[in-house]
């Protein structure tokens, strides 16, 4: 199987996604200029942080007129699986792929550090290989991640079980200690924490790794339904 | 030399002699005949004069540094090039080299924090990867007067927010560095930063424009009036009636550096036969890079065609774009012929790069504007035949007349006195600091900022590099020489204790002003116990900065010299931590203590100043108590190595049971005052009951045992005349605490 | 010639910690009578006589809608000004 990693101009977190496919999972995946227009032959993607356009207007939003994202959102709306980190989970919302958005922190400031968080939903293309409700350890390093959406819009996030992650004390302010979200239909999946770069003990947590081995259990096995 | 065409709206050569404009720019009246009378022969014109007030400036000629920097160690087998390029490079097996540089960016920062900082990450970075290098770390050394005011405060959190705004944007992540606080540097802060980069060997990139015909390409952001002459600006000191001086701010911009920095990668990695050499327009921007060039190719000549630079504002003279320091900004020599497969590749990355002249075959550097030449003057003159200096060193009198007594402390109650310790903002954790920045991209960083050192592994190889940077300008202000060893020991001292074999230095010299003679004897001073500390642990020095005339108002900073120190760790399983790992682990303490404490921060917080003769300091010893760490490491015989510094013994077995939160149980012969003795060549380390026989027979007498880790809250350390005995809970919240409470 | 200003602002119900962070930081500096402080952007707009005003505002609501402001976040308002004997 085989993962596609979006780079924009200025994504800084491609290599590092790539580097955990291929050395730790030992998957294939290759890097996806901006410019291109074809997903065609990848199993997953991966839409990585950093600082496309230097985010400059908005965390995400030049990035989100670049030519790759007609066949981002084909992709999308074809089932399968989709994961915006840290950037990317701003790139999504300002596509519109996933509901909300990412405010500055609440503490006005950029945060690097190891967050817990609480698996809220193990049923995902992407957390399936955790245990409900377990805590795990991330790092988040943003500061943009606040995440904001409207009372309807969490209403139906919580009704519709699209919440996967949330923080153990909120570091940003986000609404409802949301770190990770999914769209309805539970394949496109945004959050701040950075899975991977926790694919390592020797990096100080490899908690981010079931949630790569996750997608590729989705993947092979198709076994996680979607909730229609 | 040819005629030359001067504007007729420009300020003419008369009257640039006869009302010394000159002087304004920063040239003195000897430097302005030297020009007219040996080098040209002729009146300099107005952009003239403005290329020499930039390529004679401190910043770029070194004229007043240059004989003390002679003196420094700067050789060793594993050095591939050493000072004199952008950065320095050192082998580290495998084909690899790393190559790191520091600079200065304190008159920028002390005018716009923010951006000064921004500016000056970006303008390391650039040397690094005009290297042919990807930088993989930076460090910040920090040093700012105690935050006391809206204005300190304000100070403080734009430096760091700077630092982290173009450091996390571009994807390099920030470390490690250090940060004290003395008010020494209330009007004068200290903003250091290096970068550390990992290269090919065979992609050695050098800044010369060799070859008649080649063409000098210019790579990047358009030029603005921004930071013009920033590098006499630098050069220049502050006093509180010349603000309006401080006027040369430039913005920096992480996004177009990051596209800027993938392309010359691409170009150095890619399409090393067409380039012949590659430089940052960093100080005194366009002509420094273009000169430098030139000069260094040796016997050629330039031409730019000042039309066709980018400019981003209207109307601007030679003079304004030749001395802009715009940002972000390359020049490039190409070969002849390979100048559309260069410009295709920045074309793809979505940087602007354009042909603006090309190399000659006699040795003048000339300049074309709306069909004019409009300087035309010897190349080596600009970059390499500045004058130097010879200045005049004195002993100031606060070290000729220092009392030889050292300061005791009162440690009545040393408990208090310890929590009292830890809240002192240099000694308090930075975390709340380091946590705005983003230090794990990349994924490579092992050890985080807080340890010794920052550890950083070398991808898809079983190796690591340290970094650390390192420097008590108050050991410096009472003794420059014994600091200036000092300062180097110490950078060895937490490489050697994260598991790594220092390679080599690179410094920023943070000095006053050295036409005054004791301000002198201290730069010359430092640079020799630097120089002799570098030779003692082989340490090379490959590259470095200078910072003169640091004083406000006439009076000085500390000297400062920064030390950045990037050591080589074979064996992933050999990176050692500060942290006790494990309860009933044994805590040593290797090397001996005694009764050191004038420059200490025990004297700073119970005096409130610093004074008296700085304690002795033995080398030998020194490298010998590292060797024996290092050997342990080699052995696996440590489960953590902490060096002991600034606070003492005490303040090191605090920050020890911190990261795993674990207690300590400790008995000790000494008194309880010596456990904040600044005494040098300590560590603090802990051995696995197991390992202890080994231990001790490797270190002997060396090595004195203290008790054990506990699994429990205490901080319990007996002493021959008191006890210490503080919740680790509470210890470390006031530790970490404080300069959260102090910037609020 | 014509310049249009747009101003992009937080709606009401968003907190905006820089807007918080600058009225605090007035506040310690001994400016205390201000209620509220808002933070925004300004976009400056210049466009040829090639559009007539009504094609010009409908740009702008178009630009400001797809890039310029984030709806779920932000409202955006503008003003148009007429420069004269400047083409």
């Amino acid at each position: 199987m085989k993962f596609a990693i979006l780079a924009f101009p200025a994504s800084n977190c491609e290599l590092d996604a790539y580097y955990a496919i291929t050395d730790i999972l030992c998957e294939e995946a290759a890097l996806v200029s901006y410019d291109s227009d074809s997903l065609i032959d990848f199993d997953a993607v991966i839409v990585p942080g950093g600082f496309s356009y230097g985010d400059y207007l908005r965390s995400g939003a030049i990035a989100r007129f670049a030519p790759i994202i007609p066949a981002l959102r084909e992709f999308a709306n074809s089932g399968k699986p989709v994961i915006g980190i840290c950037n990317g989970f701003q790139i999504l919302t300002e596509a519109g792929l996933l509901p909300g958005a990412l405010q500055k922190n609440t503490v006005a400031q950029f945060i690097c550090r190891d967050q817990q968080l609480i698996v809220t939903n193990n049923q995902s293309p992407f957390s399936n290989l955790y245990d409900e409700g377990a805590i795990i350890t991330l790092p988040i390093a943003h500061g943009d991640g606040n995440y904001y959406c409207d009372t309807q819009t969490l209403k139906s996030l919580e009704a519709n079980n699209q919440i996967i992650f949330r923080y153990h004390n909120n570091p940003n302010g986000s609404v409802s200690d949301i770190a990770g979200i999914t769209n309805q239909k539970g394949n496109v999946l945004g959050m701040m924490p950075h899975p991977e770069r926790a694919v390592e003990k020797i990096l100080g947590s490899d908690d981010g790794r079931q949630l790569f081995t996750s997608i590729i259990n989705f993947i092979k096995t198709g076994e996680v339904a979607f909730h229609e | 030399m040819s005629n030359i065409d001067v504007q007729a709206t420009e300020i003419s050569p008369t009257i640039i002699e006869e009302q010394k404009l000159y002087q304004s720019l920063g040239l003195s009246d000897d430097e302005y005949q030297l020009i007219k009378n040996e080098v040209l022969g002729r009146l300099p014109n107005y952009t003239e004069i403005g290329l020499f007030s930039g390529m004679w400036s401190e910043h770029c000629s070194y004229k007043n540094s240059k004989p003390v920097l002679k003196k420094f160690f700067s050789k060793g087998p594993r050095v591939v090039k050493g000072p004199g390029e952008g950065a320095g490079i050192i082998d580290i097996g495998d084909g690899q080299g790393v190559v790191f540089k520091a600079e200065s960016h304190n008159h920028p920062s002390a005018v716009e924090p923010f951006q000064g900082a921004t500016t000056g990450v970006g303008g390391i970075l650039r040397d690094i990867f005009s290297m042919g290098a990807r930088p993989i770390a930076s460090l910040d050394s920090l040093r700012f007067g105690t935050p006391r005011t809206a204005a300190d405060r304000y100070l403080i959190s734009q430096v760091v927010a700077g630092i982290g705004a173009y450091g996390n944007s571009i994807g390099v992540p920030t470390v490690g560095g250090d940060i004290a606080f003395d008010d020494a540097y209330s009007q004068n802060p200290l903003v250091n930063v290096m970068c550390v980069g990992l290269m090919a060997l065979d992609n050695i990139q050098v800044g010369a424009a060799a070859g008649v015909g080649n063409s000098i390409i210019y790579v990047g952001a358009k030029t603005g009036r921004d930071g013009i002459n920033g590098a006499s600006f630098a050069s220049a000191q502050f006093d509180s009636e010349h603000e309006n001086q401080r006027s040369a701010v430039q913005v920096g911009d992480p996004f177009t550096e990051k596209l800027v920095m993938e392309a010359c990668l691409e170009i150095s990695t890619n399409h090393a036969d067409a380039l012949i050499g590659m430089q940052d327009m960093g100080a005194a921007g366009l002509v420094s890079s273009s000169a430098e060039m030139g000069s260094k190719a040796g016997g050629n000549g330039m031409i730019l065609n000042l039309d066709l630079v980018p400019q981003r504002e209207a109307n601007m003279t030679p003079f304004e774009m030749m001395l802009s320091e715009s940002q972000e900004r390359m020049l490039l020599c190409v070969k002849k012929g390979y100048e559309d497969e260069v410009l295709s590749v920045f074309a793809e990355y979505g940087v602007e790069a354009i042909t603006i002249g090309h190399v000659t075959d006699d040795d003048h550097y000339q300049l074309l504007h709306q069909g004019n030449i409009v300087v035309d003057v010897p190349v080596d003159a600009l970059a390499s035949q500045a004058p130097v200096y010879y200045r005049q060193s004195k002993v100031p009198a606060r070290i000729e007349q220092a009392s030889t007594r050292q300061f005791v402390p009162n440690v009545a109650s040393p408990t208090r006195v310890l929590r009292q310790m830890l809240a002192q903002l240099t000694i308090a954790s930075k975390k709340s600091l380091y946590e705005t920045y983003d230090s794990q991209v990349q994924t490579n960083t092992l050890v985080k900022p807080g340890s010794d050192a920052a550890v950083v592994r070398v991808r898809h190889y079983d190796k690591a590099l340290a970094m650390t940077t390192d420097v008590n300008g108050r050991y410096l202000y009472l003794n420059p020489r014994i600091g200036g060893q000092i300062a180097v020991a110490e950078a060895a001292r937490n490489i050697v204790a994260s598991g790594g074999l220092p390679l080599g230095i690179t410094d920023c010299l943070n000095f006053g002003n050295p036409e005054k003679p004791e301000q002198f004897y201290e730069l010359d001073q430092a640079v020799q116990g630097m120089s002799e500390a570098c030779e003692t642990f082989a340490t090379p020095v490959i590259s470095g900065n200078v910072s003169l005339h640091n004083e406000f108002n006439d009076v000085p900073i500390y000297p400062t010299p920064m030390v950045g120190m990037v050591g080589l760790i074979q064996g992933l399983e050999h990176i050692t931590t500060q942290d006790f790992k494990q309860a009933g682990d044994f805590v040593y303490v290797i090397g001996q203590t005694h009764n050191d404490f004038n420059g200490s921060e025990i004297q700073k917080m119970q005096t409130g100043k610093i004074s008296g003769q700085l304690f002795d300091f033995d080398l030998e010893n020194e490298f010998k108590m590292q060797n024996f760490v290092m050997q342990a490491i080699e052995n696996n015989l440590l489960q953590s190595a902490h060096d002991v510094s600034e606070g003492g013994l005490i303040v090191a077995i605090a920050e020890a049971t911190f990261g795993n939160h674990l207690g300590v149980n400790l008995v000790s012969e000494l008194m309880v005052h010596q456990f904040f003795a600044e005494t040098q060549s300590r560590f603090v380390v802990s051995v696995s009951p197991q390992d202890q026989l080994a231990f001790e027979h490797l270190l002997g007498e060396h090595a004195t045992c203290l008790g054990q880790v506990a699994d429990n809250d205490f901080l319990h350390v007996m002493a021959q005349d008191g006890e210490f005995k503080l919740s680790v809970s509470q210890a470390l919240n006031i530790w970490e605490g404080a300069l959260p409470c102090s910037l609020k | 010639m014509t310049v249009v200003k747009v101003f992009v602002n937080y709606k009401e119900s968003i907190l905006n910690p820089e807007a918080q962070a600058i009225q605090q930081a007035l506040g310690r500096l001994g400016y205390e009578n201000i209620t509220q402080l808002k933070v925004g952007k300004t976009f400056e707009l210049t466009f040829s006589d090639e559009l007539t005003r009504a094609e010009i505002v409908q740009e702008v609501n178009e630009i400001s809608d797809r890039m310029l402001a984030n709806y779920n976040m932000e409202n955006y308002t503008y003003e148009i000004i007429e420069l004269e004997g400047m083409s």
